[in-house]
């Protein structure tokens, strides 16, 4: 499974504890960033701050005027302090579960006390995109299977029967029954039909096609 | 100037995979057939297809996979050697002299453009084309070489012109796409089921082109099980809207006729009525915005009996503003065809009603695809507010 190393964002923007609000606001414009690590000048993390924050601590949106003394207070003052932080070599997994047990949406990656990434939500989100979309042309199809072991290596008989070259396979819990496992397979391949038909005839539930909702899982 | 030319010589039926591959262009003869039968089709509208060099090819191909795909039809290449580049698979399996055949269909294509951007015809039609999937380096989803991709860059460097491309493939135009993502001077719209479960899996709402081709590329990915209307929303709302913003000087709808119910590749559902609307919409919009220039190819629609010979004659009829076949289809087509087709054929121009029984969640597909073409447009509808 990928590391957090292989995701992370490596071009932190950071601020110091001294710098200001009015800093951070210009920063997260600039660089189109929700999160921002503040650190000592060693490299340590010593807090975060998040558009939410600061968006707590702002008066009005309506009124813009920058010479409100809010606007210069030390990032120090407001930031959360002492963050959760990760480490380069974490897996992406423990990473995901963090961040949704604690209900944060980033997490500043460190090593040698020194701040070297951070990991926000989206970056999470794209990673699992990238599992289950489609990166090359192909088809899915989605086989319901009996929960035990060697149904996979049946399955992927089938497919290497016909050179058909499989980009990703994904199993998950059926949510009808506990008994049954979907496995849902990407192969290279515009004409499905002859290995749908052959699983088929090995008495494979096959679930594609089907009807939206009707039928599925 | 001649309304249309019709582009075809029986070496087009050389792009051949197997006896029993879904891609057949005996679609080709069908079509034809149909035509002549209708008195729609004569000799003198028919101009032969050419071969594209390797210079023309190279536009959108890798020199290096040129050369493969000709040592695979020569039989000088394993199929372990092809499988990087898509030869030698179950979808695009190695054949006799596959290089040439690929190079006539390309060829085909360009024919027709120069029809029409020479000014000899207003439109020009190209059914042996359409192989949308084909990439740089590589064989996809049935396709060797993209004669539209060629015949695009074709256009522009010969003729500087500024193309809109228009795809109801049932599958994403993928390879098209791809070529011209980052082309602000060529816009690719692809309407298509779905890519959560068909083939090629992309053509997203959110892929709308890269740099300075950012918003050049349109994508309307349908719900299967889609009936007619709401394909045909989807379809004249996204076409009018996507002509009236890019303003091109010229036209390339793709028309792979696999959209039908009756497709075994794909499902959606739509009826002969789609195939009435889209060559009649494209001709209007390609009057008013580009002068008529508009050239029409092939692409996927592998019910070749039932559906793809009365979808295709479609174009045709109207490239040469002739009345809209309906009624019976002539006895003659129907005798001739009828002992080869597996299938009962369809005796007249219309699809029986009702084709299939009722969709069980259909107001709620009509509502997702509403909801997607929403999306998909919203960019050019800001941008005219």
């Amino acid at each position: 499974m990928m590391i957090i190393e292989e995701i992370m964002n490596k071009d932190v923007h950071s601020l110091a504890p001294t710098n200001t609000v009015k800093d951070a606001i210009v920063l997260m414009r600039e660089k189109k960033i929700r999160h921002i690590p503040i650190v000592e000048q060693t490299g340590k993390v010593v807090g975060i701050i998040t558009a939410h924050d600061l968006k707590n601590i702002l008066p009005s949106t309506i009124k813009s005027d920058l010479n409100l003394t809010t606007y210069e207070t030390p990032l120090e003052n407001i930031m959360v302090k002492n963050p959760l932080i990760g480490h380069p070599l974490d897996f992406i997994e423990e990473v995901a579960l963090t961040l949704y047990d604690s209900k944060i949406s980033s997490l500043p990656i460190v090593t040698g006390g020194r701040l070297v990434g951070i990991v926000t939500t989206t970056d999470l989100l794209y990673t699992y995109i990238e599992l289950t979309g489609a990166n090359k042309p192909s088809s899915k199809i989605d086989i319901r299977v009996t929960d035990k072991p060697g149904i996979l290596s049946d399955i992927t008989e089938v497919f290497k029967m016909h050179h058909a070259n499989v980009l990703s396979v994904l199993v998950y819990p059926s949510t009808k029954d506990e008994e049954s496992k979907i496995v849902s397979v990407r192969v290279q391949i515009i004409n499905p039909l002859s290995i749908i038909e052959d699983l088929r005839k090995q008495g494979f539930d096959v679930l594609w096609p089907n009807l939206p909702g009707v039928d599925l899982s | 100037m001649k309304n249309a030319v019709f582009i075809y010589s029986p070496e087009q039926l050389g792009y051949k995979f197997s006896d029993s591959h879904p891609f057949n262009h005996k679609r080709l003869l069908l079509t034809m057939d149909l035509l002549k039968n209708i008195n729609a089709l004569n000799d003198e509208d028919i101009i032969p297809a050419r071969v594209a060099t390797d210079e023309e090819i190279a536009l959108g191909h890798d020199e290096k996979y040129i050369e493969i795909v000709k040592k695979a039809g020569h039989g000088l290449l394993t199929p372990e050697q092809g499988e990087n580049y898509g030869i030698g698979t179950e979808d695009t399996p190695i054949f006799s002299n596959m290089h040439e055949a690929s190079a006539l269909l390309v060829g085909s294509t360009l024919q027709a453009v120069d029809y029409v951007m020479q000014g000899k015809s207003r439109h020009a039609l190209n059914l042996g084309g359409g192989l949308h999937h084909g990439f740089q380096g590589r064989a996809s989803g049935f396709c060797i070489y993209n004669d539209s991709t060629v015949a695009i860059r074709y256009m522009q460097k010969k003729y500087n012109a500024r193309v809109l491309y228009i795809d109801t493939d049932a599958h994403h135009g993928d390879g098209v796409q791809w070529a011209f993502y980052d082309d602000p001077n060529v816009c690719t719209l692809s309407i298509h089921e779905t890519g959560r479960y068909l083939f090629p899996g992309t053509g997203n709402v959110t892929e709308r082109g890269n740099g300075q081709g950012y918003g050049t590329s349109f994508n309307f990915p349908i719900d299967a099980f889609t009936e007619d209307e709401s394909y045909l929303e989807i379809y004249e709302q996204a076409v009018r809207e996507v002509f009236e913003y890019f303003k091109p000087d010229v036209v390339i709808t793709q028309n792979g006729a696999d959209a039908h119910y009756f497709d075994p590749l794909t499902h959606l559902y739509g009826t002969m009525k789609i195939y009435q609307e889209i060559p009649r919409l494209a001709h209007k919009l390609a009057h008013e915005y580009c002068g008529g220039k508009w050239i029409a190819v092939g692409g996927g629609g592998y019910d070749i009996w039932r559906v793809v010979p009365r979808a295709w004659s479609y174009i045709w009829t109207e490239m040469n503003d002739l009345p809209l076949p309906t009624g019976p289809l002539p006895k003659a087509w129907l005798e001739k065809w009828q002992p080869d087709s597996p299938v009962p054929l369809i005796p007249t121009w219309e699809d029986p009603s009702p084709l299939y029984d009722p969709i069980p969640r259909k107001l709620e597909i009509e509502e997702k695809n509403a909801q997607m073409l929403t999306k998909a447009l919203h960019m050019i509808r800001a941008e005219k507010r």
